[in-house]
């Protein structure tokens, strides 16, 4: 196996040569990226959920959705957030995130498995459903288009800045969610995925520790929103909808659930499919559907339980010495 | 405000509701039996609509669509439980039938790389044979996750299917807003009271409770019905006691999406059938379900009734928070007691 180290050194070093690479590509891939990385926030808040606490919540795309809404919303009608007080947008963003899984934690945590899961779809279609309908506020079916990107000094008009600037958040959030899931409360977080009742009678407050994490996921939803407002331009129904929040969960489940890395592997992934794919043929959806049936049906840890899987099934067919080789190797 | 706006929304409430009933009764009865999260059936819904679509121009006969399509739908909906959800047994099929799947997808994907190697129909089959025996022979070498237990993964295979129902839909029946037009008889009005009642809706109403009554009798009257209410009640137990609970929930698989498909024929005359069809009702199916409480025939019938009702006044009274006052109860109600207002611990 790598050692931490490493791997963090990995992943730093494909974020510079990420930084790198991208402005000199055509301004496709650029747009591709700042989509990819503000979408991979969220997916990797699905995680802190999904991963790390065992938590499988349907609609993470009503922090999404409030946080982009809010974005353009203080935009078109208060011109707020376009200039410096974009980064006050952030942090509101990010409040307000927290704030409505702070209220919508109280109905959901309780529950458990599939009742979970089915409380969350329902609060993720509350607020679908105001967005969709309240036209006075959301623009209704339309949304709402931004007339520009804020430029404080620096103009985020300009695209490669702009990625720039997701890229930062994007490398910030993975930090902070990093350092949080190996903090000691994240540990505790990993004891209640794995067997809650042992933890209750560790003496945890179990029920606090999953509503801390859902309102921490809830703020990273609300960032991601905003800079997803900023990237698209545009915001509409479309942001919060069901399929949102069901795409940020196979994302997660397509990487690798319990890592942050694989949710960004598979955010790319799938985006890669919907946005590059869909410019070359017209079947592109059907290699989406595809990519949802065969991640279920045979990657059991994602893409970044791959190497693992391979060493297991040269293991078991290559006999004790092909094992043998391979656990020696420092792969 | 007047007497006639209330009784008039209440029987387009009742009769969208009883459209509901269709689409939720099934769904409830999945979960209730497999435990399963089902996100495709929106897609039988919409599936249904558009098979129905075809009858129709083949045959013209409005009345042969409904059993024709609600039967194709069930058959699809045998195959996807069969092939994918329980699929003990018919592992090699299902290998064979991912196979295909991706021979298909790759063999399309070399011919827009490599047009002039993959140029006629005959060339596109031989190709595409060749990756299917190979990708079914790696196939057969991976183990598969077993998703028996795994709410989650269901819910995402479930969605993949749908994901991949609607590109399939919008390849053989267009983009287009299609109407599904009943016999003339249905589509006049009658006259109750000076109020003019369209005859279709009344028609929709009389289907739903015949459904109903009937589904009604049969799980509570007849020994199939016993074993299904026993399969939701305690699914291990009655495995112990004997009941073969894996004919059961492949039977009332396909009773749901036979329902939800019949509800598509039936609903296409007045909502129409159009791409995204799929993923509007599929919410409202869920609320239906999670009001009336899973696994419950008589919650989902008064689920239905409450969320045709909650709809049609919520639209009507106040239309900028309609879909959030019909989504917040369920919150409420979830919250309250998961298993919904009529389900079983």
């Amino acid at each position: 196996m790598v050692s931490q180290q490493v791997k963090i050194l990995i992943v730093v070093a494909s974020l510079a040569l990420l930084a790198y690479i991208v402005p000199h590509s055509g301004s496709f891939v650029v747009l591709l990226a700042t989509r990819t990385m503000a979408f991979a926030i969220l997916a990797m808040s699905v995680d802190i959920l999904l991963g790390f606490t065992g938590l499988s919540s349907m609609g993470q795309a009503a922090y999404f959705g409030v946080g982009a809404y809010l974005t353009a919303v203080l935009a078109t009608k208060f011109h707020f957030g376009m200039g410096w007080d974009f980064w006050l947008v952030v942090v509101l963003g990010m409040l307000l995130g927290a704030a409505l899984a702070a209220l919508f934690g109280l109905f959901a945590i309780r529950a458990g498995g599939v009742y979970f899961l089915m409380i969350t779809l329902a609060l993720g279609q509350c607020v679908w459903g105001l967005a969709y309908r309240w036209n006075s506020l959301t623009g209704g079916d339309n949304g709402i288009n931004l007339s520009g990107r804020p430029n404080f000094g620096l103009d985020l008009g300009n695209d490669v800045t702009f990625f720039y600037l997701v890229l930062a958040f994007f490398a910030a959030s993975m930090l902070t969610m990093y350092v949080l899931v190996r903090s000691p409360f994240g540990r505790s977080l990993a004891g209640i995925r794995e067997r809650e009742l042992r933890m209750q009678i560790l003496g945890y407050n179990t029920w606090l520790h999953k509503y801390l994490a859902f309102i921490i996921a809830g703020g990273f939803g609300g960032l991601a929103g905003v800079l997803w407002a900023h990237t698209n331009g545009h915001v509409s129904p479309e942001t919060v909808v069901l399929t949102t929040s069901v795409d940020s969960l196979l994302m997660v489940v397509l990487g690798g659930a319990g890592t942050l890395v694989g949710a960004t592997i598979g955010t790319a992934i799938v985006f890669g499919l919907r946005e590059y794919l869909s410019t070359l043929v017209p079947w592109w959806q059907y290699a989406l559907g595809g990519v949802y049936v065969l991640t279920i049906l045979y990657l059991p840890m994602g893409l970044m339980g791959v190497p693992r899987r391979i060493r297991q099934w040269l293991g078991s067919h290559g006999g004790k010495e092909g094992s043998k080789k391979l656990a020696t190797k420092p792969s | 405000m007047n007497t006639q706006f209330w009784v008039v929304q209440a029987f387009n409430g009742v009769s969208y509701g009883a459209l509901l009933f269709l689409v939720g009764s099934g769904l409830s009865l999945i979960f209730g039996v497999m435990r399963i999260v089902n996100l495709s059936h929106g897609s039988y819904f919409l599936l249904g609509g558009y098979v129905a679509l075809s009858v129709i121009n083949a045959t013209g006969s409005w009345a042969l669509s409904l059993p024709a399509a609600a039967l194709a739908i069930a058959a699809l909906g045998i195959a996807m439980e069969r092939l994918f959800l329980r699929s003990e047994g018919f592992e090699y099929l299902r290998n064979a039938t991912i196979a295909l799947g991706l021979a298909i997808l790759f063999t399309l994907a070399f011919q827009s790389w490599q047009p002039h190697i993959v140029g006629s129909r005959s060339e596109f089959a031989v190709v595409a044979a060749i990756a299917a025996v190979l990708f079914y022979g790696l196939l057969s070498r991976i183990s598969v996750v077993p998703i028996e237990t795994d709410v989650l993964r269901q819910v995402l295979l479930t969605v993949g299917f749908a994901f991949l129902f609607q590109q399939a839909a919008l390849d053989i029946w267009g983009g287009n807003n299609m109407d599904i037009n009943p016999p003339a008889v249905l589509t006049q009005s009658i006259v109750v009271g000076g109020i003019y009642l369209p005859l279709y809706r009344v028609f929709m109403i009389a289907t739903a409770i015949a459904i109903g009554v009937v589904l009604w009798l049969a799980m509570e009257k007849t020994r199939m019905g016993a074993a299904v209410r026993a399969t939701v009640d305690d699914a291990q137990m009655a495995r112990g006691v004997g009941i073969d609970t894996n004919r059961i929930s492949m039977f009332i698989f396909a009773l749901g999406a036979f329902l939800a498909s019949l509800g598509g024929v039936i609903g296409g005359a007045f909502l129409g059938i159009y791409p995204g069809l799929d993923f509007e009702m599929l919410p409202l199916a869920f609320a239906v379900v999670i009001i009336g409480g899973m696994g419950s025939l008589g919650g989902a019938a008064i689920g239905a009734l409450a969320v045709g009702l909650a709809d049609n006044f919520g639209k009507a009274l106040f239309p900028e928070v309609s879909y959030f006052t019909l989504y917040a109860p369920m919150v409420l109600i979830l919250a309250v007691k998961p298993t919904g207002l009529f389900g079983r611990e």
